[in-house]
């Protein structure tokens, strides 16, 4: 299995443990990731509130080096990345004015035709629950988790074609896969407010509080998510969420793909767990699991 | 032969882009065309007078009027011909207008195309030869399917005036979705005090048998003369023994969830589905009695004094012969389990409208107590959300739904009229209270009731303790809402019965992407369908509420009653025929026919071959254009007609 593999600015930045636990899982389960040459910006937030045509232009490069690396399917960890490469393939997959003048753009001839795939589909799709059973070493037995989508990777249902928009299910089947109890809780694709996070502070807390309480509320004691400013809103806000609505939440926010490297026996330093601003290590030894 | 040719102008219609002068001048020189005129409008008095005037002063034999569409005008031109005693059949109609001028731009194209296709119609006149019409008897006999309020009122219409009715219900009684009713917006009155007084009726009215717990599996036949077939299901009880004296459904010690009551209450194994049922008679599931699940039980035939039990009961089918058939099959409910955010039916305090109007019902459930269905406790909010599948392409259906906005206010309305300190929120996207006493309706529940109504859609109903929230948005005051709530009141989508397409399909009649069948015209012919002698009425057409039911089924019933005043029909004589001495008894053309109008015959010399049935034949024409050897005709459209179209060409 070999994807050409876009990091995005995040995982070299902010989120330098979902990318260090995502190469450790997928070397740990064969799947081969290639980072593609001279990547550049995915189009999010400032490229695509700003000019429509660049936030389609750079990720058509981005896909077309792909191509020229001599591969078809692209691995993406990050939900607004894969939210923007997803859209310009249908964008140019569906509409010839545009795809003629993005390739203008690119200089380049680019049909929309590179697969785009979150590692989450990688992991549940691609690679298989069963096989994925086989490898786990430490089953994260009892641990209870709340599946958190948020809104890139499911909408708009239509171009992303993810699973239900409403209640998607892959990270929980991932989850209980490896042992622990995803709990069944209504703010799975709810927004957290993204690179709001600095513009309007105010709003991303009270998102934020909402999500947590909601977990919260179902008694999970973490939340597994697949986006980095999921996680950044969420774990990086959470004390300031707290002080400002008067909860105490203590809920470590994890990469999924920490807990199947924790399930996989990882070494929790390839897995970037101190990188966690809430941390988790008191609840994973209550869980056995570290 | 003397042809008469007669261009309309049809107003501008077809002058503004044909040259209609031109046309008449080019045709009149064509063979045996003896006049060629145009006219402003052919199809007014004057525009007839002129062909009739043509067939007296210049004697014509055979016409064509170039003009619309032969299905707008081509009986009052025929019955002009027969007026003016000559065969309705010697015409023939080009239509230049839905054909030419109106799909055409270019004059000279136009004018020049009008002209082909009457030289077209000029030559297939030129072969027509006179047909007559024939006669065929009337069972006077009429089906209903379905025993809504629909099918009642149109038995009760066709009986009292003293033709014989066969109503078929699939359910163990009659009455429909009125039964499940409590009280009718908007008046107030009490569903079951109007429904089961025509119950009532319908039941003792000598002339309507009515059949419950059947199904019509098989229609055959053509109007006047319809040939069907009746499930009745076995209902392990002997109808004519059974007193309804109850022990039996008291005794029984099988529950399970009634679909009557929307999942919300049980029956029995053996039931009557509410108290005043007609017949007033039990059924047995089979599928739960435990008798039939494990063999042993027995319990109710025990009880039974009368001696009605009857465990070794079979279906039976029957075969009735009708004249007319009244299809009143009705609707259901959209699944809002497609709502993922609405909780997809995974909670319990999320129910329907009619689970709803089943708590409300003093005979339902909870005798009229508006509980959550996951404690029983009862309730001191409810939030209404309407348009849940209606007015939604996305998720729904394209169309609104036509009745919630109304069975809403009376929803909320009835709501705090039994709890006064309830509180009750509707969100809507548009208010559709069209209707006599509609809107009136809906302000009373507003004003005098304080229902909340909030204009805007709700984003999500999640749980928080025992409690749902629902978050939406309040669109006239452009602010995000939250409300807390014991129960939330799916209003969803009317769609037509899950097994509307096979219905269809067994009577031939046509529905719509929605799976609604198709009335003859939407306008005009809203009762009839494109199959003879069969009839539409109610729900089943298009959600529609009690009154326009009840309108539509004595509609239908008035379309069936005009052909059981008439002693016998008179039929096309368009239909097909075969020349034996060509036909070589392939049978392909029994194969095509959607009619089976067609059957095997010995000549004289001993050869098998097709003969047409001329009282089922509709002249659809496919044997005609299957027959390998050309030994079938159709007449009116004759090999040698068709032929002569192409050659002119």
């Amino acid at each position: 299995m070999k994807y050409g593999f876009y990091p995005g600015c995040s995982l070299h930045s902010t989120a330098k443990e979902y990318n260090s636990s995502t190469k450790g899982v997928a070397k740990n389960f064969g799947i081969e990731l290639v980072e593609i040459k001279d990547w550049i910006c995915c189009g999010a937030t400032s490229g695509h509130t700003t000019f429509n045509y660049l936030s389609l232009a750079l990720p058509a490069e981005n896909m077309n080096s792909v191509k020229k690396d001599g591969l078809s399917e692209l691995a993406v960890c990050c939900a607004a990345c894969f939210n923007r490469l997803k859209v310009a393939n249908h964008v140019i997959s569906n509409e010839p004015d545009k795809k003629e003048k993005i390739n203008e753009i690119i200089k380049s001839k680019y049909d929309g035709d590179i697969k785009v795939k979150h590692f989450l589909e990688i992991l549940v799709k691609d690679y298989t629950l069963e096989k994925i059973s086989e490898k786990i070493l430490k089953k994260l037995n009892g641990l209870k988790v709340a599946c958190y989508y948020g809104c890139l990777l499911v909408r708009p249902d239509k171009i992303m074609r993810f699973d239900d928009p409403e209640n998607p299910m892959i990270m929980d089947n991932l989850i209980s896969a490896l042992g622990a109890e995803p709990v069944d809780w209504s703010f799975k694709t709810e927004c957290c407010g993204a690179s709001f996070s600095l513009t309007k502070t105010d709003s991303v807390l009270r998102l934020g509080n909402d999500i947590l309480r909601g977990a919260k509320e179902t008694e999970a004691e973490c939340i597994a998510v697949a986006c980095p400013l999921c996680q950044s809103n969420l774990d990086l806000r959470q004390k300031s969420i707290e002080r400002k609505y008067n909860e105490k939440y203590n809920l470590p926010v994890f990469y999924f793909t920490q807990l199947v490297g924790l399930a996989l026996g990882i070494d929790k330093k390839e897995l970037g767990l101190e990188k966690l601003m809430i941390n988790p290590e008191k609840l994973l030894h209550e869980k056995n699991i570290i | 032969m003397r042809i008469g040719v007669f261009v309309c102008h049809c107003g501008t219609n077809i002058s503004f882009t044909v040259d209609v002068e031109r046309v008449a001048k080019e045709i009149s020189k064509l063979h045996h065309v003896l006049v060629s005129k145009d006219y402003k409008y052919m199809c007014s008095d004057p525009g007839q007078r002129m062909i009739a005037s043509a067939i007296k002063n210049e004697k014509i034999d055979r016409v064509v009027v170039a003009a619309c569409s032969p299905r707008l005008h081509e009986k009052t031109f025929q019955k002009c011909l027969e007026n003016n005693n000559l065969n309705p059949y010697m015409i023939e109609i080009a239509n230049i207008r839905e054909q030419c001028s109106w799909v055409h731009e270019d004059k000279e194209k136009a004018t020049k195309k009008a002209i082909d296709i009457i030289r077209l119609l000029v030559a297939k006149v030129s072969s027509n030869k006179p047909l007559f019409k024939r006669q065929v008897p009337i069972e006077k006999k009429a089906l209903m399917i379905g025993g809504g309020i629909a099918g009642i009122q149109a038995a009760i219409d066709i009986g009292t005036a003293g033709y014989r009715v066969i109503l078929v219900e699939r359910e163990p009684s009659i009455g429909g979705r009125m039964a499940q009713l409590d009280k009718t917006f908007p008046t107030l009155d009490c569903a079951a005090c109007i429904l089961t007084p025509k119950m009532v009726t319908v039941s003792q009215e000598p002339n309507i048998q009515i059949h419950t717990y059947s199904e019509v599996e098989e229609v055959s036949g053509f109007i006047g003369n319809f040939t069907v077939k009746i499930r009745k299901k076995a209902r392990s009880v002997d109808m004519s023994k059974c007193t309804g004296c109850g022990i039996c459904w008291q005794k029984c010690p099988t529950k399970v969830s009634f679909e009557f009551d929307h999942g919300l209450g049980e029956r029995k194994a053996i039931y009557v589905p509410f108290p005043q049922a007609v017949p007033n008679k039990p059924v047995i599931d089979r599928t739960v009695c435990r008798y039939f699940t494990a063999g042993k039980c027995k319990l109710c035939e025990k009880l039974c004094s009368a001696g009605a039990i009857n465990y070794e009961q079979k279906d039976e089918i029957i075969e009735e012969k009708v004249g007319a058939i009244v299809v009143a099959t009705g609707i259901e409910l959209f699944d809002h389990s497609v709502y993922g955010e609405y909780g997809s039916g995974k909670y319990k305090n999320v129910i329907t409208g009619l689970q709803f109007e089943r708590m409300i019902n003093s005979s339902g459930p909870t005798a009229g107590k508006i509980v959550r269905p996951s404690d029983k406790k009862e309730v001191e909010s409810v939030v209404f959300i309407q348009c849940v599948g209606s007015r939604d392409e996305a998720k729904g259906v394209a169309y609104c739904s036509r009745l919630c906005c109304m069975y809403t206010a009376k929803h909320a309305l009835l709501l705090k009229e039994h709890y006064p300190n309830a509180k009750a929120y509707v969100f809507y996207i548009d208010i559709r209270a069209a209707g006599k006493n509609y809107e009136e309706f809906v302000k009373r529940a507003q004003d005098e009731y304080r229902v909340l109504y909030l204009r805007g859609r709700v984003s999500k109903i999640f749980s928080r303790k025992d409690k749902l929230v629902v978050s939406g948005a309040d669109t006239l005051s452009g602010t995000k809402v939250e409300i807390e709530t014991d129960l939330v009141v799916l209003v969803s989508a009317l769609i037509p019965r899950y097994d509307a397409v096979k219905i269809a399909q067994m009577l031939g009649i046509p529905y719509d992407k929605n799976r609604f069948f198709t009335e003859l015209h939407a306008k005009l012919a809203p009762s009839e369908t494109v199959s003879n002698g069969i009839f539409i009425a109610g729900a089943c057409q298009f959600p529609k509420d009690i009154p326009d039911t009840v309108g539509t089924a004595s509609s239908a019933a008035a379309k069936v009653l005009n052909i059981f005043a008439q002693d016998s029909l008179t039929t096309e004589p368009i239909i097909a025929s075969i020349k034996e001495r060509i036909c070589n008894g392939c049978f392909d053309c029994k194969v095509v026919c959607p009619f089976n109008a067609i059957e095997e015959t010995i000549t004289r010399d001993k050869r098998k071959v097709a003969k047409i049935i001329e009282s089922i034949c509709h002249g659809c024409g496919l044997c005609a254009t299957t027959c390998r050897v050309g030994a079938i005709d159709l007449d009116g459209f004759t090999n040698e007609q068709i032929m002569a179209e192409i050659n002119a060409l």
